[in-house]
């Protein structure tokens, strides 16, 4: 039965060709729609996820990170003396205009935070240190954007929010979801850079840590009973929020998911076509299988080994194809990740694409009528 | 093991097989009682539309009469259900038909081994098997050979090693030399005939071909769905090298049936 399967899938070299193509197009599309969703997911909460915080203090009604308010900070105060707070930090995010060395401008997204805190630092560091912050007026910013920003080595001088700065560091892999690269800052020059005029008892968030032995969800609750006017969010929940703003109220990520879903479609479609195309060149082998005293199950099995070799050669392909992809992903924008977890899931649709791609098929030969074969 | 001689593996009372499309009728098959021995070569002649390839298959289980009774290898398959009709012809009938039907992307040793392989027959078994049966119809030297590399008598000596591989007490043929020139044809034949005569199973062949008129123990003409006349080939067998060349040596006893 193997040796039937096997050898009626790669007799028609230009057939299995094409259904291998049809695999690897589906895979590979998801990859890319499912990777490009992760990165985006990812990309959208980074700083939340690296913030080292327990909670997320924010102004009420904030949904999501890149919409920071600020609200005074006596809530601030309020926060460092509750029972169950290790340490609370000030945390800045706001839009601010960039001016490049010849003039040109671009809107940027600065982070302001305490260096040396240990929460809401920048990561991933390649050039520079986070406590060369503590300097006046220096930013820290991402080696991806160095052509977007005019700068490409630690002194250069720039120009933000009308206020001179100098880089001081780079990181790498920090990418925002919108146009605007981050620019890390310390707290009081941050605010210079996004809104002179905003005083400096103010905050838009503030990052709490537990103390030892306290849940965050304990010391959620209990901030929640004591602060008015904010709102209160373990870092998880703020980042799922952050999520699925960006992916699913934009609609961004319902195109990604819809591509990838159209991208099985495609690949389920295109396999069903060559292996009935296929079935249909060897009905007559069927038919005398079937008068032979072969079962419909073995008539399956065959089916299914075929699709089985089908779906784990083209998988093998399609993480070939892959590979490269996510790779030259890697320096553009919009990254692709691809998970482990993507990979072996990935595997398993294959296998999963294909067998269904044969149901066509079974139900095909589940017909056949062995007297057939008697026939011319 | 098989059947002793004159044993009876088939036998079918009253068989009719009527197609219906729409509003038409068609009936292929008419009232027909017959009894297959073991070690006998029957041929179904008559022509074209008489119902004999209707009645090989039905005889193989292949397809279900519309009435009658029949019974293979003493089991009653009459009031078998569907799903138990394979195991019929998977451990009792073997087939060979006229086109040969052999799996082109498999050598004429895995096309033998395939038969075993319905069998549930391991890989190493099935190969071993299937090399014997294809030099026992003289084609070991061609077991590695593809179907399109074979002669027409080559490929029917395989579909027949493949037919064999059950070991089934019943083999049917459909014209199996129609398609083949005449040494090749005689090649063939005589091969069914050792079949039955030697190896005691029972062989039914449905034919056109006046030249194995002489190579069957009875001949049963049909025509309109009807058996007409039945005639008895009472032979003498002279041996010669690995065949056996058959010489009528008595005058042939015929029956007109009563229509």
């Amino acid at each position: 039965m193997g040796l039937l399967a096997r050898r009626n899938l790669f007799h028609d070299r230009v057939r299995f060709a094409v259904t291998l193509t049809g695999i690897v197009f589906a895979l590979v599309l998801i990859i890319i729609q499912f990777g490009l969703f992760l990165g985006f997911t990812t990309t959208t909460s980074n700083n939340i996820d690296h913030s080292n915080a327990d909670l997320w203090v924010v102004f009420h009604g904030v949904g999501y990170f890149d919409t920071g308010r600020n609200f005074s900070e006596r809530k601030f105060y309020q926060v460092l003396s509750t029972p169950g707070v290790a340490q609370a930090e000030k945390y800045m995010q706001a839009f601010a205009r960039w001016k490049h060395p010849d003039g040109r401008v671009e809107n940027v997204q600065v982070i302001g935070f305490h260096p040396g805190s240990g929460m809401g630092e920048p990561w991933n560091m390649v050039q520079g240190s986070v406590a060369d912050l503590k300097q006046e007026d220096s930013v820290i910013v991402d080696e991806l954007y160095r052509n977007k920003l005019g700068v490409q080595k630690i002194g250069d001088r720039i120009e933000i929010g009308d206020h001179r700065a100098r880089v001081v560091g780079f990181t790498r892999g920090i990418r925002s979801f919108t146009t605007s690269p981050f620019i890390y800052a310390k707290f009081k020059n941050s605010l210079d850079y996004t809104n002179p005029t905003s005083s400096e008892d103010s905050t838009a968030y503030i990052l709490v840590k537990a103390a030892v032995g306290v849940s965050p969800i304990e010391l959620r609750e209990r901030l929640r009973t004591r602060l008015t006017d904010v709102d209160v969010y373990t870092t998880a929940e703020f980042s799922r929020k952050t999520r699925f703003y960006w992916m699913f109220t934009t609609g961004a990520g319902l195109a990604v998911l819809t591509a990838a879903l159209m991208g099985l479609i495609v690949g389920v479609a295109v396999v069903a076509q060559t292996i009935y195309a296929a079935t249909m060149d060897h009905i007559r082998e069927y038919g005398t299988l079937k008068a032979m005293g072969a079962t419909n199950r073995y008539l399956y099995r065959v089916l299914i080994e075929q699709a089985v070799w089908s779906a784990v050669l083209g998988y093998g392909a399609a993480m070939i194809v892959a590979y490269f992809i996510v790779r030259a992903s890697e320096e553009s924008g919009a990254v692709i990740l691809m998970p482990w977890s993507m990979s072996v899931g990935l595997f398993f649709l294959a296998i999963v694409m294909c067998i269904a791609a044969a149901l066509v098929s079974i139900n095909k030969v589940t017909r056949i009528d062995p007297a057939m074969v008697f026939r011319g | 093991m098989t059947p002793s001689q004159a044993q009876i593996v088939i036998r079918a009372k009253g068989l009719s097989k009527v197609y219906r499309e729409g509003e038409t009728e068609l009936r292929a098959l008419q009232d027909v009682d017959l009894e297959v021995r073991a070690g006998e070569l029957t041929l179904l002649m008559g022509p074209s539309g008489s119902g004999k390839t209707t009645l090989l298959s039905i005889l193989g289980c292949i397809l279900r009469a519309s009435e009658g009774r029949l019974e293979v290898l003493g089991e009653n398959v009459s009031g078998l259900p569907e799903r138990d009709l394979p195991r019929i012809r998977r451990e009792g009938i073997g087939f060979v038909f006229q086109g040969f039907n052999l799996f082109p992307t498999l050598t004429a040793a895995e096309n033998v081994a395939l038969a075993l392989d319905l069998r549930g027959i391991r890989a190493g078994a099935a190969k071993k098997r299937g090399g014997e049966l294809l030099a026992e119809v003289g084609l070991a030297h061609k077991a590695g050979s593809f179907p399109a590399d074979l002669s027409g008598g080559q490929k029917q000596r395989v579909a027949i090693a493949r037919a064999l591989a059950g070991d089934p007490p019943i083999l049917l043929a459909d014209e199996p030399t129609a398609a083949l020139d005449s040494t090749s044809g005689r090649t063939v034949i005589e091969l069914l005939q050792r079949l039955a005569r030697v190896h005691g199973r029972a062989v039914v062949m449905v034919t056109h071909d006046p030249r194995v008129l002489s190579f069957g123990d009875r001949i049963i003409h049909l025509e309109d769905g009807r058996i007409v006349r039945e005639e008895n080939n009472a032979t003498s067998a002279i041996e010669t090298s690995s065949f056996l060349e058959v010489q009528p040596a008595a005058p042939v006893m015929a029956r007109e049936l009563l229509i």
